[in-house]
């Protein structure tokens, strides 16, 4: 499609759900009541690990107002011996997060459930609900939990033939790497560790929940999938799917960890057994120990480069950290760390390591950034010592197409290099750079890149003309940063009518068909492709109608600029018909006009990244400040530019909270220490400056629009960015994240 | 404990509620006057997701006890629309794409509209420490401060 030629396509329009969204009308999941609603509170394990002998309930029960319990028991066991995955969720570990069962494994795993007919009913009966625990040792630290005499937390983990908390190893190969590094003339190894950081959305789980008494469910909640609530419910409470209906609540931000429930499950028991509505609201300090974060990780990265600078051989090995139960996402930094680059030998391997603290759940790249950390930070080591610049290193060592990743795909078109030579020719890169603007003020300047897979999978659209010849759009996934508004602009760009004329919902799992999760930045991607289709086949039946109308043959009708119109002067001379006109004959010409595709959309290729930050560093306080950031990305094509430049701007602040100032505190006792927003430190607005976003739109051949997957790769260099632009500002390297300012203290005074 | 009256102004209308002694005016704007357009994000007055005037002041609706509001003056994102008419800062949020998810919307635009009263001509650091007790997650905030700052600018040429 030409850029050019676009009325709607690329345009800053209105999006369809802005006026909710600052009037306080939208829905989000915590807005929902219902008459005669009661409230869900969960008990939760005081203990970071201990077996659970036994729960009595029967004080709680018996307490006036409490409706009803739910403790494991209620809650569909999947046996530890037998894998059932929904997409990549293992039930056995699900069932278990959502309510221990024969361990509390971490301090905040919920151990039973309260409904009353008031959050304090509910709260004090919690309270009186008496666990038989008998605490077991625990373990928070990846190296403490693989040493040989740690604390276990499963029987069934078994590492080389013997009791462990590695779960899982994932290990990906290219080539030979001894062989690799024999040839190399220099090779650079270093360790790296980072600290489990929270997603961050400011909205807290809830749901209300509704059992009604034929059996049928309905359930409202935010989420990154209404499907995904649908079966996984489903499969916790062993009620059909066919049963439940999950209505889609305004998402308040997910980033990955809205990809899973922990409420929706035990809220439908609660209702079940009390027979009336159940509401559930985690508090803030709930969403910090109990849900996401994603993985701490500790890491060694090797790569060896000719004087040239070409990579001969890369090894990562990467220890992440899974929480309670399996399911690190290793896949991430595995997969994503050197594929950027043309190396013939690559060694990569992932463990996914069980320790005492919540269960990860995914964020952003899903373990991308801490891959991403260590590699570009050796890289930029090595830039060091070869004297060359930056950015040369990797324009030299690019991926090609046609080149194959160590996870196993072969690239098609590629576009990272356009990246490096965005960042290259940008002002920001070359301008100069003041180091010592005052007494105990340094400033350096980093560059690193990132790379993240992308993805399809399965999506529905409905596209239906009203009865006055307007549109609506129906989706199936959550928007979670203006994807109804991008949806707008394609349909109103195919039908050639205003964009005012279209509405764009999204679907509950009952009115529209299967739509998988708003993840692996899929979504518009996989949506515009299927509306694309839908909105076609729509315009095949206007053209079909106008036919209709002329007695001409079909195939002699054009659809042009919100008109139906005669093909040539060969096919007739008709005034031609609006899709108004047409809309208001449709159903004395054959019926209502609409059409729906579902369709397990591919094409998803990768996404590339390369950023460029300059810092500044009080060496008295060891405060590191982001002066000046510039990010760019080949988005393929941007339907709606502000909502993709937001999806970098957010994860490039997102990477600057992980760098700088996010991190989980547990004290001796297995405990987090800073379960709030006061003391879990996410960048607030006068922490960072301006982020200009370079948009590249080199159009992915594989898409009806040109689009890419945007929402991931932004996380990815951040990280290591950062501490680079430390090192160049400084002299000195981190090896571990947030470069706070005690931790940053720490190394000036080493000097 | 029996419940208190209090009797109050909410946007502008005589606004009468029965609330516990413990409970916060958010708890009471959200599920007794069915004021939803506040958010609840953290409860510990962090995030100002919750942020009200009081009398003309910003605050965090999460830490005003309900029982304290009697005879005061609270407004909330529920007012600032005059009928269909957005106020220019709602209508900048939209134009300028200030918004993703939305849940902090509500809370940033009572704030920037507080700043706006206060300060009808603030540089861009000023409204970044103004808003230092909005968190949003989304936006990176960069899109929200230019909204803000363009607001200001067109706010002015009107006046």
């Amino acid at each position: 499609m030409n850029a050019i030629d676009n009325k709607w396509i690329g345009k800053r329009t209105i999006r369809p759900d802005g006026a909710d969204k600052v009037t306080g009308r939208a829905g989000y999941s915590a807005d929902h009541s219902m008459p005669g609603m009661i409230w869900g509170r969960v008990l939760r394990s005081p203990h970071p690990h201990a077996v659970i002998r036994g729960i009595d309930t029967s004080k709680a029960e018996a307490l006036p107002g409490v409706k009803a319990v739910v403790t494991a028991k209620d809650i569909v066991d999947f046996p530890l011996d037998k894998s059932v995955m929904l997409g990549i969720q293992d039930m056995r570990w699900m069932c278990r997060n959502i309510m221990a069962r024969e361990k509390a494994l971490f301090h905040g795993h919920p151990v039973a459930a309260v409904a009353a007919i008031s959050e304090e009913v509910a709260e004090a009966a919690c309270k009186l609900i008496e666990v038989d625990y008998e605490v077991l040792p625990h373990v928070i630290e990846i190296e403490d939990a693989i040493k040989p005499d740690a604390p276990i937390l499963h029987d069934f983990v078994r590492h080389e033939g013997k009791p462990s908390n590695i779960a899982t190893t994932m290990v990906n190969k290219l080539g030979d790497v001894d062989a690799g590094f024999a040839q190399a003339d220099l090779i650079i190894e270093r360790s790296f560790k980072t600290r489990p950081v929270h997603q961050g959305y400011i909205e807290p789980h809830a749901c209300t929940v509704s059992h009604a008494a034929d059996g049928k469910v309905t359930i409202w909640s935010s989420s990154q999938g209404q499907f995904m609530v649908r079966a996984m419910t489903s499969l916790l409470t062993g009620i059909p799917q066919s049963n439940i209906r999950a209505i889609p609540a305004e998402i308040g931000g997910g980033f990955g960890a809205k990809t899973i429930i922990y409420l929706e499950p035990v809220a439908v028991m609660l209702a079940k057994k009390s027979g009336r509505p159940v509401k559930m609201v985690m508090s803030r300090d709930e969403v910090f120990r109990a849900t996401g974060p994603t993985s701490g990780s500790m890491s060694t990265v090797k790569i060896g480069v000719k004087k040239d600078g070409s990579i001969v051989a890369a090894q990562g090995t990467f220890y992440l950290q899974a929480g309670g139960l399996p399911g690190s996402p290793l896949r991430g930094p595995v997969g994503c760390s050197f594929s950027p680059y043309n190396i013939e030998n690559v060694l990569s391997v992932g463990y996914d390591v069980v320790s005492n603290r919540s269960k990860v759940a995914a964020y952003r790249a899903p373990g991308a950034p801490l891959g991403a950390y260590a590699t570009e930070c050796v890289l930029d080591e090595i830039a060091e010592k070869l004297g060359m610049d930056k950015l040369e290193l990797r324009l030299k060592n690019t991926a090609k197409p046609g080149g194959k990743t160590v996870y196993g795909a072969t690239f098609g078109q590629i576009t990272f290099k356009e990246t490096v030579e965005a960042i290259k020719n940008h002002p920001h890169y070359t301008a100069p750079l003041d180091k010592n603007p005052s007494k105990g003020v340094v400033r350096g300047r980093g560059v690193a890149s990132g790379f993240w897979f992308n993805a399809g999978g399965e999506s529905s659209a409905q596209v239906n003309l009203t009865e006055d010849g307007n549109v609506t759009v129906t989706t199936g996934h959550p928007d979670v940063g203006g994807s109804r508004a991008s949806i707008a602009n394609v349909t109103a760009e195919l039908l050639g009518i205003d964009h005012s004329r279209i509405s764009v919902l999204i679907g509950d799992t009952s009115s529209i068909g299967f739509s998988n999760l708003t993840g692996g930045s899929r979504v518009t991607f996989a949506s515009a492709m299927v509306v694309t289709q839908s909105t076609e086949k729509v315009i095949g039946q206007l053209k079909e109608r106008a036919a209709k109308i002329w007695k001409i043959d079909p195939e002699a009708v054009i659809w042009d600029n919100g008109e139906a119109r005669p093909a040539g002067p060969n096919a007739g001379q008709f005034p031609p018909l609006t899709l108004k006109e047409l809309a208001a004959k449709a159903n004395e010409m054959g019926g209502p006009i609409g059409a729906g595709v579902q369709l397990n959309t591919t094409g998803a290729d990768p996404g590339f990244a390369t950023h460029c930050v300059d810092v500044e560093v009080d060496v008295d306080l060891g405060i590191v400040r982001v002066l000046r950031y510039t990010a760019a990305q080949d988005v393929g094509r941007a339907l709606h530019p502000s909502y993709v430049e937001g999806q970098i701007q957010g994860g490039v602040v997102q990477g600057i909270g992980w760098a700088l100032s996010e991190e989980y505190l547990y004290n001796a006792k297995g405990q987090l220490d800073n379960a709030s927003f006061l003391d879990y430190r996410m960048p607030v607005c006068s922490d960072v400056p301006m982020i200009e976003p370079i948009m590249l739109e080199i159009p992915n051949p594989k898409h009806p629009q040109g689009v890419r997957g945007v929402g991931e790769a932004p996380i990815v260099p951040p990280l290591a960015a950062i501490a680079n632009a430390i090192h160049d500002a400084l002299g000195k390297r981190f090896y571990s994240l947030p470069m706070s300012p005690p931790k940053v203290l720490e190394v000036i005074d080493a000097r | 404990m029996a419940k208190l009256h209090v009797t109050t102004t909410i946007n502008g209308e005589p606004t009468e509620f029965l609330c516990d002694p413990s409970q916060s005016m958010l708890d009471v704007l959200r599920n007794t006057l069915g004021l939803t357009g506040s958010k609840e994000g953290c409860g510990t007055g962090d995030c100002g997701a919750c942020s009200i005037t009081l009398d003309g002041r910003l605050t965090c609706s999460c830490l005003v006890l309900a029982a304290e509001v009697g005879g005061h003056e609270i407004n909330t994102i529920e007012g600032m629309a005059q009928g269909d008419e957005l106020h220019p800062l709602q209508q900048k949020f939209l134009e300028m794409a200030a918004l993703q998810c939305g849940i902090c919307t509500p809370g940033v635009l009572m704030a920037a509209r507080a700043l706006l009263e206060k300060n009808p001509d603030p540089t861009e650091t000023e409204v970044r420490f103004w808003l230092a007790g909005n968190l949003c997650r989304c936006t990176g905030y960069d899109k929200i401060v230019r909204a803000v700052l363009e607001t200001a600018a067109e706010m002015r040429s009107a006046a």
